[in-house]
């Protein structure tokens, strides 16, 4: 791994190199060389991360990754420069994270059909927040969940008539509501 | 994938909401179309609540822009032939 003068893993926009994927075997253990030709490929989760002004969210999305590999599923980031850049500083030797994407690169992916997911979980503190979960609604066939914090959690609530499963909490600097409403749904569960 | 610092845009409206941004379309452009999220214009994924309206006043669009940690800014682009593009989809509607 490459380290600047300061001792960060450069990030870039199209950083996800294969190395930090996850693949079938490293998930099941499997080093034989037999192929299941009937194996299912992993199920796929897309976090997608909002402005990181509000401390829980890098917290809850490490925790998210975690839960997601302990269940079998492949986790994915999507979140701007800033939102990834704290992950990445916080698991400099990618204990937990695997593939980190831009945030446009991925809408862009996803429009274009060139990928999808098979979760969608989409981080609200603001405005954009939402108006993020909704596009990923409409371009997306991932089943959506939207993790809705912060101070003005109720008001955002209500603005969100889009179909999708609600987690709600009013968390900003201790994650333990927001995790403690998440593991009631349990987004990993298959 | 393109960039929306390419364009030579204007900002009419910053650190907005959603909702603003299309209120703002409907209420003072001659002209609007409303499209989904994803839709393409200059080549940048327009990001909202559908639906997202997009403003045409004669060669000028105008249309939302979201940032994660800046919200939604009202952008108006001088391009006719994009304009064109637009008018021509609300037309095959």
């Amino acid at each position: 791994m490459r380290y600047n003068s300061n001792g960060i893993v450069p990030y870039t926009q199209d950083y996800c190199p294969e190395k930090y994927r996850y693949t079938i075997s490293q998930m099941t253990g499997e080093t034989g060389m037999e192929q299941d030709a009937n194996a299912q490929p992993p199920v796929t989760a897309l976090l997608v991360l909002g402005c990181p002004q509000v401390p829980v969210q890098t917290s809850i999305a490490l925790y998210l990754v975690s839960r997601f590999a302990k269940a079998g599923m492949t986790p994915v980031i999507a979140g701007n420069k800033a939102a990834n850049t704290l992950l990445l500083v916080a698991d400099p030797d990618r204990h937990y994270l695997g593939e980190i994407m831009d945030l446009d690169r991925a809408v862009a992916q996803i429009t274009e059909k060139k990928r999808d997911f098979d979760r969608c979980l989409v981080f609200i503190h603001n405005d954009a927040g939402i108006s993020y979960a909704a596009t990923m609604g409409a371009i997306s066939k991932a089943k959506l969940y939207v993790l809705v914090y912060g101070e003005h959690q109720d008001e955002l609530v209500q603005q969100i008539t889009f179909p999708c499963v609600k987690i709600a909490a009013k968390a900003v600097h201790n994650p333990m509501p927001l995790k403690k409403a998440i593991d009631e749904v349990a987004p990993w569960a298959v | 994938m393109g960039c929306v610092e390419d364009l030579n845009y204007e900002i009419l409206i910053r650190d907005a909401s959603f909702k603003e941004c299309r209120e703002y379309i409907r209420g003072h452009f001659p002209e609007s179309i409303d499209v989904e999220p994803g839709f393409k214009i200059f080549d940048v994924h327009v990001i909202g609540v559908p639906p997202i309206a997009v403003g045409l006043d004669g060669d000028n669009v105008i249309f939302p822009y979201t940032k994660p940690c800046h919200g939604t800014y009202l952008l108006r682009v001088n391009d006719a032939a994009e304009a064109a593009r637009l008018r021509a989809q609300k037309k095959t509607r």
